[in-house]
C-alpha cells in the first residue's frame, strides 16, 4: 500500500535519512521505533509531503507521491496525525473536526464521519463547542486523531500518540488505535513507548541515526540486543 | 463644552472607521501570509483612481464606484501575488519579512510612477452631490458623506468576519494562519489560501481607496501616508487581529481628533505616532493582540 524505496532526505546540508526503504501493507499496523533524533518524524514528514526527499521513491496505492504537495497526498487517502501541538487551538473542537473533512470528497460524508469520531472518542462530543485551546493533553491527542479520521483515510500515520499521556490513558490510546485499524485503516505508528508499540504492531522497523537497522515482527525486534538494552532495560 | 466633546468623539469615530478599513486589508494579508506589504498605500491610491474614473466617466454615485475599485483591485492583487509575492512566500519567516519589505518598497515606486503616467500628478477628488449635507443630533454635526463612509467600512468589516467565521473557505484561511503545516495536512491548498487572502486584502484596499477619494483626495504620492496610517492602526489593534485592527482605527481616529481639538491640529499626526510608540514600548502585541490568531 505504502512503499518507500531508498529515500534520502536532508535538512540544509545535514543528511537526516539514509536510503530508507519500508512498506506498509493493506490492513497492517506498522511501528517505526528508535531513539530521539533517529529520523522518525522526518520519515513521516517526507511521506506526507511536508518535507521533500532528495532522492528515492515514495508510492501510495501504486502511485508516486514523492513530488506531490501535502494537500494532494491527503486526497489520496493518506492522512498524518501531527504532534499534538498542531491542533487549531483558536478554534472550537467542532471546527477542528470540520476542517478535517475539508476536502470535497470528505465533506459529503461529514456527518457520518462525525458520528464515527464521536463514537470512538465520546469525550470530543462532550467538548464539541469548547475552544480546542482549553483541552488537556489527552483530549488534544484524541482531537488530532479524530480530525485526521474526518478525511476518511485509507491509511493513518500517527506521530507519538502516547506522548504526554498518563499510563492509564496510554493503554486506552493503543486500544483505540487497534480499533481504528479493525475498521480497515492501515496504520504507520511512530512511538517512543516501544514495548506497547511492538505489542500492538504487526511489523516494526528500527530506525537509528537516519538508517533502518532492524525489521521484523514485534517479537523479533524485541529480541534485538540494541532494542532490549536501549528501551527495555 | 459637552457639545464640543461630543463633536470630538463623533469626528474621531467617523475618521477612525475609515482608518480601520484602510488597515483591514494590510492586517488580513499580514496575518495570513506574513507578507508585510508596504505598497498597501499604493493599492489604496489605485482604488481611489479607479473610483475617480468610474465617477467621472460613468457618472456613478461616488459610493457605488466601490464596485469598480474592489473588483479592479482584487484582479490587481491576483496579478501582483502571482508575479511578485508568490516568489517570496517560500522563504522562512524571518527572511520573508525582510525580502517582502524590499520587494514591496520597489513595487510602491513602480505603482507611483504608473499612476503618474495614467493620471498625472494632479490631485483628484470625488465630490458627491450631497457633499456638505449634514444633520445635527444634540448639537453634534454629522456630515452625510462621513456617515455613509462609516457604514461602508462597518459593512466591509462584518462581511469579512462572517466570511472568516462561517464559510469553509474562511475557516481554511484561519486554519492556515494558526498552523499552515497542519492546514495542508487537512487537504487545504495553502498557496490558494495565500492568493485568495492577498486578493481580498487588495479588494479591501480598493474599498478604502474609494472612501479616501470621497472624503479626502488622491494623488500619485499619497501612498506612503496611508501605508503609515495602516501600519500604525494594525500595530495598535494587534498584528493580524481583524476586529482588533478596526478598533485600533477607532483609537487612532479618536486620539487624532482629541489632539486637533484640545491642542492643535498641527499635532494631529504626531499624536498618532506618539500613541504608536507607547503601544510598541508597553504593549508590543497591540491593544487587543494575542499570541494566537
Amino acid at each position: 500500500m505504502l512503499r518507500l524505496e531508498k529515500v534520502d532526505a536532508y535538512y540544509k546540508e545535514l543528511q537526516a535519512l539514509w536510503s530508507i526503504s519500508l512498506t506498509v501493507n493493506e490492513g497492517e499496523i506498522v511501528a517505526l521505533i528508535g531513539p530521539n533524533g533517529a529520523g522518525k518524524t522526518t520519515t513521516l514528514r517526507i511521506i506526507s509531503g511536508l518535507h521533500k526527499p532528495a532522492s528515492g521513491e515514495i508510492s501510495f496505492m501504486n502511485q508516486s507521491i514523492s513530488k506531490l504537495p501535502s494537500n494532494k497526498i491527503v486526497e489520496l487517502g493518506l492522512s498524518q496525525v501531527p504532534e499534538t501541538g498542531k491542533i487549531f487551538t483558536a478554534m472550537s473542537v467542532y471546527e477542528n473536526l470540520e476542517l478535517g473533512a475539508f476536502m470535497k470528497k470528505a465533506r459529503k460524508g461529514k456527518n457520518q464521519s462525525l458520528e464515527r469520531v464521536f463514537e470512538i472518542f465520546p469525550r470530543l462530543a462532550e467538548r464539541k463547542d469548547q475552544s480546542a485551546g482549553t483541552l488537556s493533553g489527552g483530549e488534544r491527542q484524541m482531537l488530532a486523531i479524530g480530525r485526521a479520521l474526518m478525511s476518511e483515510p485509507r491509511m493513518l500515520m500517527l506521530d507519538e500518540p502516547s506522548f504526554g499521556l498518563a499510563p492509564i490513558l496510554v493503554e486506552h490510546m493503543f486500544e483505540t488505535i487497534a480499533r481504528i485499524n479493525e475498521q480497515g485503516v492501515s496504520i504507520l505508528l511512530v512511538e517512543q513507548n516501544v514495548q506497547a508499540a511492538l505489542e500492538l504492531a504487526h511489523r516494526a522497523y528500527l530506525l537509528e541515526n537516519g538508517r533502518i537497522v532492524g525489521e521484523g515482527n514485534g517479537k523479533q525486534l524485541l529480541s534485538f540486543e540494541s532494542v532490549r538494552s536501549a528501551y527495555l532495560g | 463644552m459637552i457639545e464640543s466633546l461630543g463633536q470630538t468623539l463623533a469626528y474621531g469615530i467617523l475618521v477612525g472607521a475609515l482608518y480601520g478599513l484602510v488597515a483591514l486589508g494590510l492586517s488580513l494579508v499580514f496575518g495570513v501570509t506574513k507578507l508585510l506589504n508596504v505598497a498597501h498605500g499604493e493599492l489604496i491610491m489605485f482604488g481611489g483612481y479607479l473610483s475617480f474614473w468610474a465617477f467621472s466617466m460613468l457618472g456613478l454615485d461616488p459610493f457605488l464606484t466601490i464596485i469598480f475599485s474592489m473588483v479592479g483591485l482584487a484582479l490587481i492583487g491576483v496579478l501582483l501575488y502571482k508575479l511578485v509575492f508568490s516568489w517570496t512566500i517560500k522563504f522562512s519567516e524571518d527572511v520573508k519579512i525582510k525580502n517582502t519589505l524590499l520587494v514591496a518598497f520597489g513595487l510602491s515606486v513602480i505603482l507611483q510612477n504608473l499612476a503618474l503616467r495614467f493620471w498625472t500628478a494632479d490631485e483628484r477628488s470625488i465630490t458627491a452631490s450631497y457633499t456638505g449635507v449634514a444633520f445635527t443630533i444634540l448639537g453634534v454635526r454629522f456630515p452625510a458623506v462621513r456617515v455613509i463612509s462609516l457604514v461602508v467600512a462597518a459593512v466591509c468589516l462584518i462581511a469579512l468576519q462572517l466570511f472568516l467565521k462561517k464559510t469553509y473557505t474562511g475557516k481554511a484561511i484561519r486554519a492556515t494562519v494558526q498552523n499552515w503545516e497542519a492546514a495542508s495536512l487537512m487537504g487545504i491548498d495553502i498557496h490558494k489560501v495565500y492568493l485568495l487572502s492577498f486578493a481580498i486584502g487588495a479588494a479591501l484596499a480598493g474599498a478604502a481607496g474609494t472612501l479616501v477619494a470621497v472624503n479626502y483626495s488622491v494623488m500619485p504620492s499619497m501612498g506612503l501616508e496611508w501605508t503609515m496610517i495602516a501600519l500604525v492602526t494594525m500595530v495598535l489593534g494587534g498584528l493580524g487581529n481583524i476586529p482588533g485592527t478596526f478598533i485600533g482605527g477607532l483609537v487612532l481616529g479618536l486620539t487624532e481628533s482629541a489632539t486637533s481639538f484640545y491642542i492643535s491640529s498641527n499635532y494631529r499626526a504626531v499624536a498618532g505616532l506618539v500613541l504608536f510608540l507607547l503601544v510598541l514600548i508597553f504593549r508590543p502585541q497591540g491593544l487587543f493582540g494575542s499570541k494566537e490568531g
